[in-house]
């Protein structure tokens, strides 16, 4: 049997050194890792208008250096409260959806992306709720009607491959979206997401098989998501 | 006269020998004691990771650098880790490779991170790693315990890379999706190689839903198993 001075001594001199290792590594990571992950972001945002990049490429097919580009000249970023009002406390890219999440509902902030492409303006909506195993959360882009879809981009932190995971990985499912409206002559409807068939092709989106759960959690996500920014949308003076 | 003929006899041993021995550390792994099929360990990521193979591919070489690394280290710290402590030194330095892989692929390709974020870090919970550091490691040399730790890896890679062939071509139609080299091989429409709407010989063909969930990967392990016992009768008791 070691000694209990030996034992301690290891031990601290084990965890020590791990630590310092490991600190170093993240620290010299940091920045870039940092970067990879608004990128990944922004490219989440850009999604929702991917068939109005310039050029008609597709976000994909952009560098991360065109990512940066287009974000920072096509996008204008506005940051609102519950209540509908801009706030210049956070940039709209900063925000971090999950821990908005956590505060109470009347203080959350939202992040609002206008993209202008040759004129045209589309509203950018981000958009978090829950999955069937968690979080799952989007992007919604309107069109200058602040009623028609233009495109959606969805993602999840542990839905199931194949079957949740589909609302990412299955561009069929996002591509349903677009031209879908969220407002019915002034009413706001939302969009659903159906099992056996969409009946009302203006508000529903066919569902996927074996995911029931994540496709009902990502209709509540819509509708609930949407509504947030509904004071705001109005001050737009939008033609429902 | 007699002395100094007996001292040139004796050579020095290679720091890092690769004969016969060494050779079996790393193929043995692959066949005749396969942690998935043989030691039936790591059974829990083989099942999560391989609905597709490029994340099974990446989640292989995070695991074959934790194993061998953790052999490595572990045996270089055998006769000095205290004995009460041993299970929690060996959980330490798997956990701070496992935090490499993190830090490393959030550096180098963050989308990937993103899509097995909660699998690399289930590396740590892997009873390969530390099956190998109780059973080899703490009582062999660092060479070969990096040996036997890639060796070791690299049998885990093979199956769940081969059952993530089978699920994803049965499953989804294609190969290596989400990859830069993503294959599209059977499925409904002309971006697929086999394309069932057109081809006479195929139009019956829908994909096979239940490969893409987990319970697909435990018949296909369990099929690998039963057809290497087959093929090597020997094997059939050993565990």
């Amino acid at each position: 049997m070691y000694s209990t001075n030996y034992v301690i001594g290891f031990i601290l001199i084990l965890t020590s050194t791990v630590a310092i290792a490991l600190t170093g590594l993240r620290e010299g990571t940091k920045e870039q890792a940092a970067l990879n992950e608004e990128i990944f972001n922004k490219r989440a945002i850009l999604a929702a208008v991917n068939s109005h990049i310039p050029g008609g490429r597709s976000v994909k097919d952009l560098s991360d250096p065109e990512v940066i580009e287009l974000f920072t000249n096509n996008i204008e970023q506005v940051t609102l409260n519950m209540q509908g009002e801009p706030v210049t406390t956070v940039m709209a890219d900063k925000i971090d959806m999950g821990k908005e999440r956590k505060k109470s509902e009347s203080e959350r902030l939202l992040p609002l992306f206008i993209y202008e492409n040759e004129g045209e303006k589309f509203y950018i909506l981000s958009v978090r709720g829950n999955g069937l195993w968690d979080e799952i959360w989007g992007n919604i882009a309107l069109e200058g009607d602040l009623n028609t879809v233009t495109g959606v981009s969805f993602d999840h932190k542990g839905e199931t491959p194949g079957l949740g995971a589909e609302i990412k990985d299955n561009p069929a499912f996002g591509k349903q979206f677009e031209g879908r409206k969220i407002y019915e002559n002034g009413q706001y409807k939302s969009i659903d997401v159906v099992k056996g068939g969409v009946k009302n092709q203006s508000h529903e989106v066919d569902g996927i098989s074996g995911a029931t759960i994540t496709g009902d959690g990502v209709a509540e996500m819509l509708y609930r998501g949407i509504k947030y920014y509904e004071p705001y949308l109005a001050t737009l003076g939008s033609t429902n | 006269m007699a002395e100094n003929t007996l001292q040139t006899a004796k050579t020095k041993e290679p720091l890092m020998p690769f004969g016969k021995k060494e050779r079996k550390l790393l193929t043995d792994p692959l066949s005749d004691n396969n942690p998935i099929t043989i030691q039936v360990l790591g059974i829990c990521s083989a099942l999560a990771v391989t609905s597709l193979v490029y994340p099974s591919v990446v989640m292989s070489i995070a695991v074959i650098f934790v194993t061998a690394f953790s052999s490595l280290f572990t045996s270089i710290l055998r006769n000095y880790i205290p004995k009460q402590v041993r299970m929690i030194v060996q959980l330490v330095i798997i956990a701070t490779l496992v935090t490499i892989v993190e830090l490393v692929l959030k550096y180098f390709n963050y989308p990937i991170y993103k899509q097995l974020s909660v699998y690399i870090g289930l590396i740590i919970t892997n009873c390969i790693v530390m099956g190998r550091l109780e059973a080899f490691a703490m009582a062999n040399t660092p060479w070969k315990s990096f040996l036997d730790g890639i060796g070791n890896g690299l049998g885990y890679g093979v199956i769940l890379v081969a059952v993530g062939v089978v699920r994803e071509v049965f499953g989804k139609g294609s190969l290596f999706a989400g990859s830069p080299i993503e294959m599209k091989i059977i499925g409904p429409n002309s971006d697929y190689f086999i394309n069932t709407m057109t081809n006479e010989w195929f139009s019956w063909y829908a994909n096979n839903n239940l490969m893409v969930l987990p319970a697909a990967a435990m018949f296909i392990i369990g099929i690998f198993i039963w057809i290497q016992r087959s093929i090597n009768p020997k094997l059939v008791d050993i565990s």
